[in-house]
């Protein structure tokens, strides 16, 4: 499954329990739209950590790299890349 | 259907076309206080569930204006005075009540409610017929009472955490709302308010050299509130969670009265709930006679579709189910009256959402401050969730960004907002049925005239104290969990000459920058355990949503949870409810917004069971 396709399907069963509404864009800011708390963002963490075997330290927790399908993507992607 | 309110005694008065009914819980004059009562000439009948602290010194007022009691209990005080003063004789009374006077000669039916809403009062009205009682349970066992769902008040519950009087969870079934009165008659029902909180208007300046004097009259008035709630024919006991109200309260009985009490708590095996420690230090400083129950995960998933039964509207957290564990311990103790700290946070400012609106007024000042959102993670300590979280996110969580449509609830925004997500999980068959509210129309409307002029730490303290302590704190958590065993609680700081004490002060005797409940503690210095008294706040809180995935639950959860009764009931949706279960399957890192989910799912599952689809198990079960 392509790398947005499985952070969508996270995000949507886990923090909207499969109920999308309107649907929501790569680009859709998590918290704009309301789809993720901020109690919820841990859980964003520990299934980044566990699914794709990174470790994010607590200076990658900001907005640019976890509020979006987009943003997800690409700090995922960042950190797969072989140094 | 209420011999769990009252066990020691029924009584009936019927008359023409009016039946009142009462089940006693016997505490003031025994021998003389059975019920219904009437007055010398059997013009007035009253029901009465609850007390008149104030009773000796109406009763001997009464006496000098020419009234001849009976009997020497609080009923009978009420009857004189209505006699006396009609309908007005509510602004009298220094107590906890919900009761009814049958006026004989005039043919009306009178109904009050305490100002704060200690004690429960709903009614109906079907065809010609009037219906009323302490619960809702009680006017369903009356025949051609139809029992059904109402949305509205489900809605309500999954924002505010409880319901809007006079709406609640049954359509057609109303609440008597606190510091309201009714009257019932062939001309028609009127309902009326007597009482609410009022605030000061401007926000005073405190006066430092007037700060001893206040908290000396405070002290003067609790210690008062407390010995006026001791009066009882029966032994009065009290609960003792560790903090500072309980506590406190325990201490004016030890310090100030002659008796000596009986204490009782609750112990967790969870150490991140668990106050035993603070509660061993208080009773070895009181002195007090203590017991103590211990509670489990699984004892909580174990008596929970009995705390649905008694609290009869869903609940967003399981906190009710050890209070209904401890007055099972408090009866099984031969005790049936408990002094408790309720009150105390909503009255002396001891909520984190208090502090949550200080910290967010202070922001909002200088909004581009990146400064000053820093005080945020100051809120919540015992909260590892919202602990754990960056900074970013909690910007975003206790945000300031209000409009002005939900102004008059800046307060209670984030934690309004985050609740109505929770209707993630209705059906799309329940949202048809609820009407669009994201303006919070139900409580704008309800706001008194002076409302705006208030400061805002005052706003939120009203929406507590109006809302969520009679709906959530002193029912489903309070009178509902006492009553089941058939104990009653008394709540000094719940005094109204101590609440209308508390709304004049200024807001910084309430809470010194951010250092709750101050003159509170400036009146408890050297009463109570220095250990207690410098702890940080921790709110009484409960194993949450685990407790159901434990073995006590699992019976009742694979049935009313099965997708077959999710559809069949209709009110969930059945593939969120799947998948939020199997979240908590997995054992998922689990937010708040989850907790409160499966928590509000599981009890409004067990309400409809209960009440909807089984009642009529439920009632052959009591009579048997």
């Amino acid at each position: 499954m392509p790398l947005n396709d499985e952070l969508r399907r996270f995000v949507t069963d886990n923090f909207m329990f499969g109920k999308v509404g309107n649907g929501f864009a790569d680009g859709d800011s998590f918290l704009e739209r309301g789809i993720i708390d901020s109690t919820g963002v841990m859980e964003l963490v520990a299934f980044l950590e566990e699914q794709y075997g990174i470790k994010l330290h607590d200076e990658d927790l900001i907005p640019d790299n976890l509020d979006s399908i987009n943003g997800l993507a690409r700090f995922v992607e960042s950190r797969l890349q072989p140094n | 259907m209420l011999a769990h309110r009252g066990p020691d005694g029924t009584g009936f008065h019927i008359d023409n076309g009016v039946g009142l009914a009462h089940a006693r819980l016997s505490i003031i004059d025994l021998a003389g206080g059975q019920q219904p009562m009437c007055n010398e000439d059997s013009t007035l009948w009253i029901t009465f569930n609850g007390e008149i602290f104030n009773y000796v010194e109406l009763r001997e007022e009464l006496i000098s204006k020419g009234h001849r009691f009976a009997t020497r209990s609080d009923t009978e005080v009420i009857l004189h005075l209505y006699e006396e003063k009609g309908e007005d004789c509510v602004e009298n009374l220094n107590g906890q009540w919900a009761f009814a006077i049958w006026d004989n000669q005039r043919r009306r039916l009178f109904l009050s409610r305490d100002r704060l809403g200690v004690r429960p009062l709903f009614y109906t009205q079907a065809k010609n017929t009037f219906v009323f009682g302490s619960e809702i349970k009680a006017i369903f066992a009356c025949a051609g009472i139809s029992r059904e769902i109402d949305f509205n008040g489900l809605d309500e519950v999954f924002t505010y955490w409880c319901t809007i009087p006079p709406t609640t969870l049954f359509r057609n079934i109303h609440e008597l709302p606190p510091g309201h009165s009714m009257t019932v008659e062939a001309a028609g029902v009127v309902v009326r308010q007597y009482w609410d909180c009022q605030f000061e208007t401007t926000s005073k300046v405190d006066d430092p050299s007037q700060q001893q004097a206040r908290a000396d009259e405070l002290l003067e008035l609790l210690i008062n509130a407390t010995q006026v709630r001791l009066r009882s024919d029966v032994p009065v006991g009290a609960y003792l969670s560790g903090g500072l109200d309980s506590t406190f309260t325990t201490a004016l009985v030890q310090k100030f009265t002659n008796v000596r009490l009986r204490t009782f708590s609750v112990a967790f095996d969870d150490p991140e709930f668990d106050e035993s420690f603070f509660q061993r230090e208080a009773v070895r400083f009181l002195d007090t006679d203590h017991q103590e129950i211990r509670c489990s995960k699984n004892q909580i998933g174990e008596v929970f579709p009995e705390v649905i039964w008694h609290s009869e509207k869903p609940v967003l957290r399981t906190a009710p189910a050890p209070m209904y564990l401890l007055s099972r311990l408090v009866r099984n103790s031969g005790y049936k009256v408990v002094v408790t700290g309720e009150g105390s946070d909503e009255v002396l400012g001891g909520y984190d959402i208090f502090k949550e609106t200080k910290i967010r007024r202070f922001w909002e000042s200088q909004p581009d401050s990146q400064v000053r959102p820093i005080l945020l993670r100051h809120l919540y300590p015992y909260l590892q969730n919202v602990q754990n979280q960056p900074d970013a996110y909690r910007k975003a969580f206790f945000h300031i960004n209000v409009d002005r449509q939900q102004r008059p609830f800046f307060s209670h925004i984030p934690r309004w907002q985050l609740t109505a997500k929770l209707k993630t999980f209705f059906s799309d068959a329940t949202r048809a049925e609820i009407a669009v509210d994201s303006g919070f129309s139900k409580v704008r409307d309800r706001l008194p005239q002076r409302y705006s002029s208030w400061d805002s730490f005052c706003q939120a303290q009203y929406l507590e104290a109006k809302y969520l302590l009679p709906g959530y704190i002193l029912s489903s958590q309070g009178d509902r969990m006492a009553m089941a065993h058939s104990v009653e609680g008394r709540f000094p700081f719940l005094d109204h000459r101590v609440v209308e004490f508390a709304s004049r002060l200024p807001v910084s005797l309430k809470m010194k920058v951010l250092n709750e409940k101050y003159l509170l503690k400036r009146c408890a210095a050297g009463l109570i355990p220095p250990s207690v008294a410098k702890r940080q706040k921790q709110p009484y809180r409960a194993p949450e949503a685990c407790s159901f995935l434990q073995p006590a639950a699992h019976d009742y959860m694979r049935e009313l949870l099965s997708p077959e009764q999710i559809r069949r009931d209709g009110v969930f949706d059945v593939s969120a409810v799947a998948m939020l279960l199997e979240k908590f399957r997995k054992g998922a890192v689990m937010g708040i917004k989850d907790n409160m989910g499966l928590v509000g799912v599981v009890s409004t599952q067990l309400l409809l069971h209960q009440f909807i689809n089984h009642f009529e198990g439920r009632m052959t079960s009591y009579a048997a």
